[in-house]
């Protein structure tokens, strides 16, 4: 009887033990997914469809095409940026090569390139940032052979934003250096 | 020698007006207290004066919008409590001669204000003399007041100046009211905000627009040692430099001759020095230029972003954010650029440090998790303490008694960009008492003066 009693608490133990871990893990696994495929996106971005948003953000970095325009026919104007980071990626080195390609072929034009943070920063340390980003644009077009005297930069921190929202999608389109022409 | 002392003593605490034994004290360092019932009386005038006044500045009664003024500055600092004036038994002129203490206990009042507004005529030109007393209902005693002479559009000031005397009797601290703030007015949509330059005394009335908003403008700041300066970034011709400007004249003038972007201008505690930080080949550094001599030295050197720099009030220290250590943090060092040291170490990001004119604390701006909060730190960065959260602030300046910090606000917007406004909040450094600071327009990067001078 009292085996039989042991035995039974014992089963109810491994029972609630088995629920508790599966809860836990489902959670876990939950939380990873929304980390590595929105990083800080998900409590805003609950209207729109995750799939969605992971097909125009690699990382945090916006990939997609609103907003962006043209250069010349063929060449983007702008390349977009990781939060916080003034790295290029490796499709906006394609970018700044086709810039700078272009730019090769008409010598006489000069170029502003424009530096933007996002507005989840102070006002002053994103100047700085516009500055870092806008230079890390035009170090890369001089490393292919547009010389620096046809190159300006000019920072505009978080104060010139293209996309007005408040949220993960629209803050990866406002962190971009964009290349305009001068003259 | 010990008895001389004695009677210096003596003397002194007979003349000394009884400040630590008056009934009427404030503790101000303590957070929430119940609010100290004050009754401000309307400021009387003769009939003369009334008819002068209103002819000068269309005003009916001139002393009622001076106890307005007043009552409004008292009760705003979160410290008083004012009854209303209808429940005042005695008229406003006897009041002034003498009050009935009683009358003014009776209704729960501690303390009492009461005035007179006289119209003078000196050498042809019209004045207004304002007297004031402030009385302790308790103790059944006037303890203080005065009387000043001034044109008739300074009546504001006037007020401001009274409260100033108030709130310095009855708490001990000097007092913040006759300042004036300096801002960025915005308008338009996010994504082609139009920026001007606006000048506003503390309490958000006679704004004055600086600049016409056709060029960006950010980061106005007052030089603490005259008001009448202040120096701010515009983007004038799109070269974003750093300007001082001088508000009497409007006389204007760009800062140095940097090749590359100036910004994040502050004045010295003596206003002969200004720093900033400069921006040139993807790093920023923090310079100083004095301004009467016109050199200019850099005080920082690395490869990381150095800005937001602030003068100790003795001049003798820097605090500044960097991203050195990999993210902004909040360092202090000597103002020739020696000895940094890194005093921030809690969770998350800090940015710009602006050192109290008290010299103990360093207010600051902090993103964690998501959310930015407005706090402050002793300046070797221990006592951090977070006064207020929010979706997104910044921007601290202090005002001139180092009691309260003014920053800037902005709401979130959704998807279509609707929903989104800045707009100034004032808070205790006691974590009480957060209050929007009403502006014209929406406004952001808030400086406040120190007392105004004449």
């Amino acid at each position: 009887m009292n085996l039989i009693k042991i035995l039974k608490n014992a089963f109810l133990v491994v029972m609630f033990g088995l629920i508790v871990t599966a809860c836990a893990t489902k959670k876990s696994v939950k939380t990873t997914d929304s980390t590595t495929s929105t990083t800080k996106a998900a409590e805003t971005q609950k209207a729109d469809p995750i799939e969605k948003l992971d097909a125009l953000m690699q990382g945090d970095v916006y990939v997609g095409s609103d907003t962006v325009g043209e250069l010349a026919s063929g060449v983007p104007d702008r390349v977009f940026f990781a939060t916080n980071e003034i790295i290029l990626t490796t499709a906006s080195r394609e970018t700044l090569r086709k810039q700078a390609a272009w730019l090769r072929q008409n010598s006489d034009v000069t170029v502003v390139v424009e530096g933007h943070a996002d507005e989840r920063g102070t006002r002053e340390y994103n100047l700085a940032l516009g500055e870092r980003r806008a230079n890390a644009a035009k170090d890369y077009l001089m490393t292919y052979g547009v010389s620096s005297d046809r190159i300006k930069v000019l920072s505009y921190g978080k104060e010139r934003p293209v996309d007005s929202g408040s949220n993960p999608l629209s803050w990866s389109k406002n962190r971009r250096s964009v290349t305009v022409k001068a003259n | 020698m010990k008895k001389s002392l004695f009677l210096i003593f003596l003397i002194y605490s007979i003349l000394k007006p009884s400040i630590s034994f008056s009934l009427v004290e404030i503790d101000i360092t303590r957070g929430n207290l119940d609010p100290m019932p004050i009754s401000v009386s309307p400021f009387f005038s003769d009939d003369v004066s009334v008819n002068k006044i209103k002819n000068i500045l269309d005003i009916d009664n001139l002393g009622l919008e001076i106890s307005k003024v007043i009552e409004n500055n008292l009760v705003k600092t979160g410290l008083f409590d004012a009854i209303e004036k209808e429940a005042f038994l005695q008229k406003p002129d006897i009041a002034h001669l003498k009050p009935r203490f009683e009358d003014w206990a009776l209704i729960k009042s501690q303390v009492l204000i009461t005035g007179k507004v006289t119209h003078k005529i000196i050498n042809e030109r019209d004045y207004i003399n304002v007297e004031f007393k402030l009385w302790d209902v308790l103790g059944a005693k006037m303890v203080d007041g005065f009387s000043l002479t001034t044109t008739p559009r300074s009546w504001r000031r006037v007020g401001h100046k009274i409260s100033d005397k108030v709130y310095e009797r009855l708490t001990g601290e000097s007092g913040y009211f006759d300042t004036r703030i300096i801002y960025v007015s915005e308008e338009g949509p996010k994504t082609q905000r139009v920026k001007k330059l606006a000048l506003m005394d503390q309490d958000g009335f006679n704004t004055k627009y600086i600049t016409l908003g056709n060029e960006l403008v950010l980061t106005p700041r007052f030089n603490p040692a005259d008001d009448k300066i202040i120096t701010y970034m515009s983007y004038f011709r799109n070269m974003p430099r750093v300007y001082i400007v001088n508000l009497q004249t409007g006389e204007q003038k760009v800062v140095g001759d940097f090749r590359g972007m100036t910004f994040a201008p502050r004045f010295s505690p003596d206003g002969k020095k200004l720093i900033m930080s400069l921006a040139k080949d993807g790093n920023s550094e923090i310079w100083v230029r004095d301004l009467e001599t016109n050199i200019q030295e850099k005080l920082t050197d690395h490869p990381s972003i150095d800005t937001s720099p602030s003068y100790s009030p003795d001049g003798k220290l820097i605090t500044f954010n960097s991203d050195r250590s990999g993210y902004q943090q909040i360092y202090v060092m000597k103002s020739d650029g020696s000895n940094v040291k890194r005093i921030s170490f809690g969770k998350g990001i800090y940015g710009t440090p602006v050192w109290s004119p008290r010299g103990d604390l360093i207010a600051f701006t902090k993103l964690h998790k998501g959310k930015f909060f407005i706090g402050v730190m002793r300046t070797d960065g221990t006592g951090e303490r977070l006064l207020t959260e929010n979706f997104y602030q910044e921007a601290p300046s202090w005002s001139p008694n180092g009691r309260i910090i003014i920053f800037y606000r902005e709401t979130k917007s959704d998807n279509d960009g609707q929903g989104f406004s800045a707009k100034l909040w004032s808070i205790d450094l006691t974590g009480y008492n957060e209050r929007l600071v009403k502006t014209e327009t929406d406004a952001s990067d808030p400086s406040w003066s120190s007392l105004l001078g004449n």
